[in-house]
């Protein structure tokens, strides 16, 4: 059986050592962080976190409140579940001989991407959109040879007048 | 003539003045030598010099706990500061305010290895209840603000300042602030009154119900209300380890300590409750045992400032976010009377019928010894215990009547806490004889600080009860492990006698059962400076009543079992 997964969104003072004391959380209950955005925002003060995460809700839930806990965090939301706006971003280098090309580039067309290098040997695509999305497009691409990829994580924001 | 601008040491000193701090517990090196130059132009501030570091954290914690004011500690960068690590853990296992005061190697050297540079900020972060690495000297007047801030309020614990000589040097060209603005930090204070009436509504409800305090109750000073609340209901009380003495132990309605070493009728009243209230404890396994088949079927309340304790071991019928007296002051008026004769009287029955006991015969028993302390300090000591057998002892036959009269290590289980603390608390209290009870394992890791006792002529008692055994690891070993003892022999102690006396301290012996209440009396009554009495007491002699670790209450041995014991199978 596989553990649920989790999007975790925390709000917290842009300090040195804050995600220390974060992963910290994490850590020491035996949680597994599958991916973490950190940046500012619009108060540059903040930053915030999304957080992906598998394990079991009871667990999640002292995560939670332990995080909250610390002076400087100001909120810990799990979205999970809810109507938010979801979003991720890859860059996938593929190998493209010549052969190959255009059915890469047909894959990319269809699904949004951009080719955002392009070499002899291999390109990069760029694509963004649902986790999932990005799982699919890599099904489709790994038979031509993934050569490297990277992930942004996964950020995300609560609709309408919901608190992110 | 231009005014001196302060340093940064000049400003933490300046900023314990104006928290009230009275004492600091240091010892100096390199990265730290700033802060004590500033020491000499600020006389307000005492100074105690300790013999290890260690020691200075829980002499800190001592004073805390005696008079619920923060202690301040204050040490060098590198091994100085990872010596207070054990210290700090123990302050923030049972909610103590303490500031810790590190040095640091100069800024431009962090993270370079320079010489006793640790990264003690890192080290100390699940420790903490928050820290600062301070890189700005004008940020120190709002830092010291927020630490005592952090420090001391909702459930208190360690706050550490983690700072670089260079940033101690320089000029501070910041003020003071009196508020601090901290976004990511709320203090609850009374809890919602729907929750309130709900609590109301299940107590109305209830015909054996039992109150359970903890650190809380005497953090927040709530013995008074938990008392009424206890005689409106009339529920009995039970406590938890640490929350000795927030309510009376003389209280009617008290049964005593609940737990693995708890009194068999607070665990029988515990086993055959309806209800059962917990103001400001944390259903820590020591209290529930086998936590499936803990008080089943009872409703179970929940009043704690800390909202990550609701769900964290029990899941409460009611959890209450607040603080633990003004939580019992505002529920006082939704409560009346409840129908309990019945479960009162069978309380008393259980208290009769099985009393905390002990046997004469064969040798000095560690509980005769304290039994007899009790009788002649008669409530109105504070006493500090280090761990093992002697504190579960302390914790039976010392009765604990007034609030902060009892300091123990209870989450970490410190060896080694309970001769510093009542340094620290000693010296809070001047005015209580304070006694520390330790065991002969526990004193030998901070009896360096025999040396500062003596230098600060404090008439702390230190009752060593020595049986030159670990005797809790050698209990847990006769009864679980086949009696294959292993590790638990202290041959090679010292004649703690002579040991006092080449501090120059005064040293008393009990050898006898027929000595010891005429050489406590005359500890008692020496008030020159520290004192040891050193307690022979039989080598093997076990703790009961005992519930099994992760054991169900029904478990419970009320004596020395005569069937073999399996073994235990819950937290350590």
């Amino acid at each position: 059986m596989t553990t649920p997964t989790h999007t975790i969104s925390v709000l917290v003072l842009n300090k040195p050592g804050v995600l220390v004391r974060v992963a910290l959380v994490f850590a020491r209950r035996g949680y597994n962080i599958d991916s973490l955005v950190v940046s500012p925002v619009l108060d540059t003060e903040f930053s915030r976190m999304t957080i992906t995460c598998s394990g079991d809700l009871a667990t999640l839930d002292q995560i939670i409140k332990q995080l909250v806990k610390l002076i400087d965090v100001v909120r810990a939301v799990d979205h999970t579940g809810e109507a938010v706006i979801e979003k991720e971003m890859a860059l996938i280098k593929v190998r493209c001989p010549l052969e190959n090309r255009t059915p890469i580039l047909q894959v990319a067309e269809h699904f949004k991407g951009t080719t955002v290098d392009f070499g002899h040997e291999s390109l990069i695509l760029q694509i963004s959109g649902g986790s999932e999305k990005i799982d699919h497009v890599l099904g489709l691409l790994r038979p031509f040879g993934i050569v490297d990829l990277v992930r942004s994580g996964k950020i995300l924001m609560a609709r309408g007048a919901e608190r992110t | 003539m231009d005014k001196k601008i302060p340093t940064g040491a000049d400003v933490i000193i300046q900023s314990l003045i104006r928290e009230g701090v009275e004492y600091v517990f240091g010892y100096p090196g390199g990265a730290a030598i700033p802060l004590f130059d500033a020491l000499v132009d600020h006389p307000q501030i005492k100074l105690v010099l300790v013999r290890h570091e260690q020691g200075a954290t829980h002499m800190a914690d001592g004073y805390a706990r005696a008079t619920g004011k923060p202690g301040v500690v204050l040490v060098t960068s590198g091994p100085g500061a990872t010596n207070t690590v054990t210290g700090i853990l123990t302050a923030q296992m049972d909610s103590s305010p303490i500031i810790v005061l590190c040095g640091q190697t100069i800024s431009p050297m962090l993270g370079k290895d320079a010489f006793q540079e640790a990264d003690v900020t890192g080290i100390t972060y699940p420790v903490v209840k928050h820290s600062y690495l301070v890189k700005q000297v004008n940020d120190l007047p709002r830092i010291m603000k927020e630490a005592f801030h952090i420090a001391t309020t909702g459930r208190p614990g360690p706050v550490l300042l983690d700072l670089p000589k260079d940033v101690t040097s320089a000029p501070c060209t910041a003020p003071f602030v009196d508020s601090v603005d901290l976004p990511g930090y709320e203090i609850p204070g009374v809890p919602d009154q729907a929750m309130l009436a709900k609590a109301a509504e299940y107590l109305s409800r209830s015909r054996k119900p039992v109150l359970y305090i903890g650190q809380g109750a005497v953090i927040s000073g709530a013995g008074k209300a938990i008392t009424q609340l206890a005689d409106k209901l009339q529920a009995p009380v039970v406590n938890t380890l640490l929350a000795k003495g927030a309510v009376s132990e003389d209280h009617p309605l008290h049964m005593g300590m609940l737990g693995m070493h708890g009194t068999a009728y607070a665990n029988k009243a515990v086993m055959n409750c309806d209800l059962i209230f917990s103001i400001g404890a944390r259903w820590d396994d020591r209290i529930v045992g086998k936590l499936s088949e803990f008080c089943p079927g009872a409703p179970k309340l929940h009043l704690d400032i800390d909202p990550a304790e609701f769900g964290k071991i029990v899941q409460p019928d009611v959890s209450m976010v607040g603080d633990a007296r003004r939580g019992v002051e505002a529920l006082l008026p939704l409560v009346r009377k409840l129908d309990t004769a019945d479960w009162v009287k069978q309380c008393a029955a259980w208290r009769k019928q099985y009393p905390l006991k002990y046997g004469k015969q064969g040798g000095l028993k560690a509980q005769h010894v304290l039994d007899e302390m009790d009788r002649l300090t008669r409530g109105k000591a504070v006493v500090t215990t280090d761990v093992g057998q002697h504190q579960m002892w302390a914790a039976q036959f010392c009765r604990s009547t007034f609030n902060r009269s009892w300091i123990s290590s209870g989450g970490a289980g410190t060896m080694g806490f309970g001769f510093p603390a009542a340094i620290g608390a000693q010296l809070g209290v001047p005015d209580k004889p304070v006694w520390a009870i330790v065991g002969d394992g526990g004193f030998q890791m901070t009896l360096c600080e025999l040396a500062t006792a003596a230098l600060q002529k404090v008439p702390v008692k230190v009752l060593i009860i020595n049986n030159n055994y670990l005797g809790m690891v050698r209990q847990w070993q006769e009864l679980f492990f086949d009696n294959r003892y292993s590790g638990v022999d202290m041959a090679g102690n010292p004649d703690f006698v002579k040991l006092a006396e080449a501090y120059g301290v005064k040293a008393f012996r009990i050898r006898r059962p027929g000595d010891v209440r005429r050489i406590l009396k005359q500890a008692s009554e020496y008030n020159d400076g520290p004192c040891v009495i050193e307690a022979e007491v039989v080598k093997e002699d076990n703790v009961y009543p005992m519930i099994p670790a992760g054991a169900p209450y029904r478990d419970m041995l009320i004596e020395r079992p005569r069937a073999k014991m399996a073994k235990p199978t819950g937290s350590t």
